[in-house]
């Protein structure tokens, strides 16, 4: 264990600004971590010359005590980012060998701001999933073992292709969760389209905040829901989140949903004091079947604010159980639009075929994997004539009737929602899913009605399950009320203690 | 609703993908799965309720109608599996 790739981000920081650290020394030490936790596969591409050439920066910047906010911080990126000249490929085949020539708004503020880039992060492909298992590049596995697991035997798994036997982080942003955990990067870019920031934090045990729609612009990210798609980060604790979202938002003229509006000073808010706050507690969450050792922990969150001073009062948000069957009908629609691009004529994979439909249809065979193939085919068939009102139409005003439950709630006076963020600690790789894709959508089930809302929201580790894993509560705010959410967060945080993470085994 | 196997056979052409046919029995078998999930949302009286258009209220801007960033053809067709003198080649589409 390095005990520089052990800092927190604000720590780091801090270390470099009072020259007790170079940032490429701190770099070496994340780019030596990365090698060494090869098999976990939660980075698809390395980029150590990059980093190091960028560290290098960082200290002359340093030193002429130009640093910006990041300076010298080494962070992992999902691959689902453009940056430029360097692998992206949202870890889809149908990406194959491409290499953007431009960076995306979100990483290009990151180096604006000094940050280093170790590489690019596993991820679903195209975002669709939640284990990390739909990958092109393969699964990822998460540091934690499972329960009673033998040390040999999970290294043993390591080394296989399919990681049977082994904790999957989540997904879909599991390279990032898993690489966060694993102390392979100080913080990492994730993407948010139905959970897929929130439940690889739970998962794993570390902080992610998807904020709200808007917020930080969408240029230069893959599509694959544009309505619901938001870029956030995952870091090891609440403060490190603030520092890393204040550098990723921001107004951006190339991506006309942004908003301009001024970004707060996050950190600022970490810390503030929750007194007098009201926080809802939803009675729909209370799901059949929910494990008990959830329940628990919720309660345990409600506790934790009370005592901080928050008010807490019971609210009813009756549409929240359409919201899951209402995003597997939109985010599909979204994505067999956005996706129609991938045709293997302007960039990545090309399979010749009899004619120029016939190559189309070959090239998006074997260019897309089993899951996005459905999804792109369910989109296709919910958009077809005859079919659109009674799917597409309906499911967008289901959607409105959501986001009118959030705004009853706010309207009476509620500041943030307290809930789960998910409905179980972490599983076995290729457990869910595979004879019902349904089993695996309802890991989202705490999760999707926020992307569906627009609304901003924060799964952080607040306690852990029977056998030791890791277990999330989830704030979700009014729009743009991220401070209030971190201010929370921080207090959760602060008496549940941070998840104790696994020291390296791998 | 549901959907049969001339269905499914519809739906990937009209995706362009391309389905092997011992493929479309278990297509049609997940397809169905998921409608059979968002049937639910039959139950919902939406009448009187406006489809969402936009998650956050917010205008749109105008801009200038100007080039503002143009990386040049070489770098546009760059990515391209085929390409030729600055145009993307395709198979022939005009006999």
């Amino acid at each position: 264990m390095s005990e520089l790739t052990h800092l927190t981000l604000a720590d780091a920081r801090d270390a470099l600004r009072a020259k007790k650290i170079s940032a490429v020394e701190l770099t070496r030490a994340h780019i030596e971590a990365v090698e060494k936790a090869r098999h976990l596969n939660a980075f698809v591409c390395e980029t150590p010359d990059k980093a190091l050439a960028m560290a290098n920066a960082s200290d002359a910047r340093i030193a002429k005590g130009e640093a910006g906010a990041l300076e010298g911080l080494p962070l992992g990126v999902k691959d689902l980012y453009a940056t430029e000249g360097v692998h992206t490929q949202a870890c889809s085949h149908i990406l194959d060998g491409f290499k953007p020539a431009y960076e995306s708004t979100v990483t290009s503020h990151l180096w604006r701001d000094g940050a280093v880039m170790l590489g690019k992060l596993n991820m679903d492909e195209f975002a669709m999933g939640s284990a990390n298992e739909t990958s092109y590049y393969g699964p990822v596995a998460s540091p934690w073992l499972p329960t009673g697991a033998d040390v040999g035997a999970a290294r043993a798994a390591l080394m296989t292709k399919d990681k049977i036997g082994l904790l999957t982080p989540g997904g879909s942003s599991g390279g990032s969760a898993s690489a966060v955990a694993a102390h392979l990067c100080l913080a990492a870019t994730a993407s948010d389209t139905g959970g897929s920031i929130r439940q690889p934090a739970a998962f794993t045990g570390t902080v992610g905040i998807k904020p709200t729609y808007g917020r930080c612009s969408r240029w230069g990210m893959v599509a694959f829901a544009s309505s619901l798609d938001q870029a956030g980060p995952i870091a090891r604790t609440t403060l490190d989140c603030a520092i890393m979202l204040r550098s990723m938002a921001g107004h951006d003229a190339k991506d006309a949903t942004s908003v301009d509006a001024p970004v707060p000073d996050y950190e600022a808010a970490v810390g503030r004091s929750v007194k007098g706050l009201k926080i809802g507690i939803p009675k729909e969450y209370r799901i059949e079947g929910m494990p008990a050792e959830i329940e628990a922990l919720w309660l345990k969150g409600v506790d934790c604010l009370r005592n901080a001073g928050a008010e807490i009062v019971d609210i009813s948000l009756p549409h929240t159980r359409y919201a899951l069957p209402a995003y597997y009908i939109v985010a599909p629609a979204e994505a067999s639009s956005n996706l129609a691009r991938y045709d293997g004529v302007r960039y990545g994979l090309r399979v010749p075929g009899r004619d120029i439909s016939d190559m189309y249809e070959q090239t998006r065979r074997a260019g897309f994997g089993a899951e996005v193939r459905r999804r792109v085919m369910i989109g296709t068939y919910v958009l077809s004539a005859g079919y659109y009102d009674a799917y597409y139409v309906r499911a967008q005003k289901i959607r409105t009737l959501i986001r009118q439950d959030f705004e009853t709630a706010y309207a009476n006076g509620v500041d943030a929602i307290l809930t789960p963020a998910t409905p179980s600690p972490a599983f076995g790789i290729g457990e869910k899913g595979s004879s019902d894709p349904v089993e695996m959508y309802l890991n989202d089930v705490f999760t999707v009605t926020v992307n569906m809302a627009g609304l901003p929201g924060i799964a952080l580790p607040a306690g852990v399950s029977r056998e030791g894993l890791p277990l999330g509560l989830q704030l979700i705010g009014r729009p743009f009320g991220e401070e209030t959410l971190f201010s929370l967060a921080n207090v959760i945080e602060q008496s549940a203690g941070r998840a104790s993470l696994p020291l390296a085994w791998w | 609703m549901s959907v049969d196997q001339s269905t499914v056979r519809r739906i990937a052409h009209l995706a362009r993908i391309a389905v092997r046919e011992e493929e479309v029995p278990h297509l049609q078998r997940e397809l169905n799965a998921m409608l059979a999930f968002v049937e639910d949302l039959n139950a919902v009286d939406v009448s009187g309720v406006e489809p969402m258009t936009s998650v956050i209220p917010m205008q749109m801007e105008w801009r200038a109608d100007a080039i503002t960033d143009h990386a040049g053809t070489a770098a546009v067709v760059g990515n391209a599996p085929v390409s030729e003198d600055g145009f993307f080649v395709v198979p022939k589409v005009i006999e």
